[in-house]
């Protein structure tokens, strides 16, 4: 007689139940071991923080550290920075893939998967092997920092808007893939063209696409550290990124001050992290294609 | 005539992406190749070539071969630490564990957090002391009774170095890989499980003559996307510590060329990046293309 196993979380013996959750545990605390000190260390008083203790928990809280740290120019203003980088490059390189995604999977022309490909190959590249082009390119068009008056931000919107192409139309065309070819031949039908169809049923039907496309954008462009260390000049055009490295770099600046600092620059992307995680997590297996 | 009229509107929507892509990708690699032919050394572009000076220049350069072997420890210590990680946790998690919702966020979050945030945390954590001073990881491992284990980490005047800064990689990115493993895993349909199961086979047999097998895709996937980042790593390394010379890779060492204005040999290093990428990514695309194509 065979018996069936209940699936589910009463599997293996009690033994191996309390060292899997022990396994488990040990991990969570490794996980979460930086965190603690960036948190505690930033909502200790300033005069309290010392490198050695930084495992000990404040004695009382201050958010003092958080106001030095934001009275940095070089975190308020990447913070502004970033925000303008990384919304404009989400959205515009998301309604691109959007494009792409829907005809390389629902108006395929001869060639659409060598396309595809070439596509996904640039996703790939190491961005090293473009940097000094790119360098060329932005400083020829008067793009680039210097006497732009954006301070190479419009170069850096630029490389996230192209750069992100690869991935943006990898979300989109797997999620048009998923969608019933029926529902574009009854539009055919009915006399929409192609451009019709993707405006009227394409792309409201997307819309869980660009949740996912426009997070994962934001979060690697907010991320970025490369292509804004080359493309602009200053504090005032720096993203957040540079800005943190390089007042963490600074002799001067307090060990607590630069932990909040840490912390403020990570927030939108964990806050998009906690509050989203469902569309991050699609947006990072979309990364693996399909396996 | 007819085809233009079917194909053209499409072709048309996805233009702008495909002028894009030729200029700033392809375009951009052919440049680079170019650049990567001449001697140009100065603020001013030198466009006369040299043939393949630079590459055999390279090859003679014991700093980019000191490189090249800080990339191959790294990667070895980040890529497979953090398979064996995310294999782990995925193996623990596969049957559903209680507070599984949380255990998964909590393993994922890093991957939400910049390299620079992560670096700048972890180097303070590895920021050895002594006596007193002793600070971060060594007085953690000191007061949980694992004083063995403490070390100089990216300070060591080792090749240790580098391996240390591979493990703040592989904190970012354990989790995204437990991720691939648990999809992969949950993916095995149920009906083999449990025909497996009616022929007698133990829960250990079932995993290791149905499930693995199936993995292999997983796997692929994720170790040709740790590599991947392995190669072009530069943030992580450069906020540590941006003039150290243990822990620099060729990604550091193009950069500085490029800071330098030497931007041929910076254009050569790139270029050899590209190859050595495409070499592992070029099969990885052909394989899933040809793989969706049969289903």
């Amino acid at each position: 007689m065979t018996v069936k196993k209940t699936k589910g979380l009463n599997q293996g013996s009690t033994g191996m139940r309390v060292f899997r959750y022990a396994v488990l545990l040990i991990f969570v605390l490794l996980f979460l071991m930086p965190i603690y000190v960036v948190v505690v260390t930033s909502l200790k008083a300033p005069d309290e923080v010392s490198v050695p203790g930084m495992w000990e928990l404040p004695t009382s809280l201050s958010f003092a550290n958080f106001g030095d740290a934001l009275g940095k120019p070089e975190i308020y203003n990447g913070l502004v920075n970033s925000v303008i980088v990384a919304l404009i490059s989400s959205v515009v390189s998301s309604l691109m893939g959007a494009s792409n995604g829907f005809v390389l999977s629902k108006w395929r022309f001869p060639g659409a998967n060598v396309v595809f490909s070439l596509m996904l190959f640039g996703m790939f590249i190491p961005y090293q092997a473009v940097l000094i082009p790119m360098t060329q390119f932005m400083t020829n068009t008067g793009l680039m920092g210097g006497g732009e008056p954006t301070g190479g931000l419009a170069a850096l919107i630029i490389a996230h808007i192209v750069y992100g192409l690869p991935i943006t139309t990898l979300i989109f065309r797997g999620y048009y893939a998923g969608v019933p070819d029926t529902i574009f031949e009854s539009a055919r039908v009915d006399g929409a063209g192609m451009l019709r169809s993707f405006w009227s049923i394409g792309l409201p039907l997307a819309l869980p696409a660009f949740a996912v496309s426009i997070i994962w954008q934001f979060t690697s462009a907010w991320n970025d550290f490369l292509f804004g260390v080359v493309m602009t000049t200053n504090n005032t055009s720096w993203p957040v990124t540079i800005g943190l490295n390089n007042i963490a770099g600074a002799q001067t600046v307090p060990f607590g001050e630069t932990m909040a600092a840490a912390l403020i620059a990570s927030l939108p992307t964990l806050l998009v992290y906690i509050i989203l995680g469902r569309f991050f997590m699609r947006g990072l297996m979309a990364g693996a294609l399909k396996g | 005539m007819r085809r233009i009229r079917k194909w053209g509107p499409g072709l048309l929507l996805i233009s702008p992406s495909l002028v894009l892509l030729a200029v700033f990708v392809y375009g951009f690699l052919g440049w680079n190749f170019q650049i990567s032919l001449t001697d140009w050394q100065s603020l001013m572009p030198v466009y006369s070539t040299t043939g393949f000076d630079n590459y055999s220049n390279l090859v003679a350069d014991d700093t980019w071969w000191r490189d090249v072997n800080h990339l191959v420890i790294y990667t070895v210590v980040f890529v497979v630490g953090a398979l064996i990680v995310g294999f782990v946790l995925a193996l623990l998690m596969e049957k559903g564990v209680w507070g599984e919702g949380v255990l998964k966020s909590v393993y994922l979050f890093p991957m939400a957090m910049s390299f620079i945030a992560t670096a700048i945390v972890w180097r303070w954590l590895m920021d050895n002391g002594t006596g007193d001073n002793t600070a971060g990881l060594n007085k953690l491992l000191g007061s949980v009774g694992l004083s063995f284990l403490k070390g100089d980490w990216h300070k060591s005047d080792s090749e240790f170095a580098i391996a240390a800064v591979a493990i703040p990689a592989g904190w970012a990115l354990s989790g995204y890989i437990m991720a691939l493993f648990l999809a992969g895993m949950r993916g095995v349909p149920d009906e083999l499980r449990e025909a497996a199961r009616v022929d007698g086979a133990t829960e250990r047999q079932v995993f290791w003559h149905v499930v693995r097998p199936l993995l292999w895709p997983a796997t692929m996937s994720a170790t040709v996307i740790l590599v991947h980042i392995s190669m072009k790593t530069f943030d992580l390394l450069y906020a540590i510590n941006p003039k150290d010379a243990s822990i620099e890779t060729p990604a550091l060492y193009m950069y500085r060329s490029m800071g330098g204005y030497l931007y041929a040999r910076g254009a050569t290093i790139a270029t050899i990046l590209v190859i050595a990428m495409a070499v592992i990514i070029v099969p990885y695309i052909w394989y899933t293309m040809r793989s969706e194509r049969r289903s």
